[in-house]
């Protein structure tokens, strides 16, 4: 079960960012694929995709016998609708009721 | 780059946990009453069998933007049904030449309970020599909705909130 806690924390490490950006060039990577030309073991690699999978950010599908990893962006769009949104909308109505305000004390 | 030959990228997959039942979810995929309510508002018709028919009929908004509201802007057939599980079928958007020269592509939804009355849903869109498609369902262009990242967050909202998230 992703939360947005799972979610930042996955986020808060480089290393995973860019496991994530490897897999927006190319999705659907196998491990071997992902850890190829990283300065990081393939444990730490392996690692790293579980918390990317626990946080729903990686959905790993098997094909034959490979298990490739995808980058699903739903949980970042469930963010930014929850927070991003949230306070943009907030400075905007901010904006419209000081906007309102001024234009009524015109004389 | 690795020394092995790169398939191109042909397989999309969303994941989304909804605090609601398998059934409830299965409910919100195929049926005209909750599919007008979020995403792209645009009612869905199921012949919940092998080789049945799939339509989507436009949103009343695209119908009061000109469209006709009995013509269909995604078709298919469906492929595989097990209620409340898993739902395999064909999709085709029509509302460009190109997208329908692009053809069928083959959507699945699957749906697995979890532990504390929260359900996955997953959906997988092999999009195999449907580029145009690709990018409508990823990525696309602004105002025109946003994809399936959007739908399943509005859906989620939806479902446990009672209210759509856009509008």
């Amino acid at each position: 079960m992703q939360d947005d806690d799972t979610v930042f924390h996955a986020l808060a490490d480089a290393s995973r960012r860019e496991l994530l950006d490897r897999l927006y060039a190319r999705d659907g990577q196998t491990l071997r694929e992902l850890t190829a030309g990283l300065d990081m073991s393939r444990q730490a690699v392996s690692k790293h995709l579980g918390v990317l999978e626990a946080a729903d950010l990686v959905v790993t599908r098997r094909s034959g016998r490979e298990k490739l990893h995808f980058l699903n962006p739903v949980p970042i769009r469930l963010i930014h609708d929850r927070w991003i949104d949230k306070y943009t909308e907030h400075r905007i109505a901010a904006l419209m009721d000081l906007k309102s305000e001024l234009e009524e004390k015109r004389p | 780059m690795t020394s092995t030959t790169v398939p191109t990228t042909t397989v999309q997959v969303y994941r989304v946990h909804i605090r609601a039942t398998p059934e409830a979810i299965w409910e919100a995929i195929i049926s005209p009453e909750w599919t007008k309510r979020y995403g792209y508002n645009t009612p869905s018709e199921y012949e919940l069998r092998a080789g049945g028919a799939y339509r989507s009929l436009p949103s009343e908004e695209m119908v009061a933007h000109g469209m006709p509201a009995d013509s269909a802007v995604v078709d298919g057939e469906v492929i595989e049904v097990d209620p409340p599980r898993r739902l395999v079928q064909t999709w085709r958007m029509l509302f460009t030449p190109e997208l329908v020269a692009e053809g069928f592509t083959r959507l699945t939804y699957e749906i697995e309970p979890e532990m504390g009355g929260v359900t996955a849903l997953t959906i997988t869109h092999d999009v195999t020599g449907a580029p145009i498609t690709a990018e409508s369902i990823s990525a696309p262009a602004s105002g025109a909705g946003g994809g399936w990242s959007v739908i399943l967050s509005d859906l989620k909202t939806l479902l446990e909130t009672g209210e759509p998230l856009y509008r």
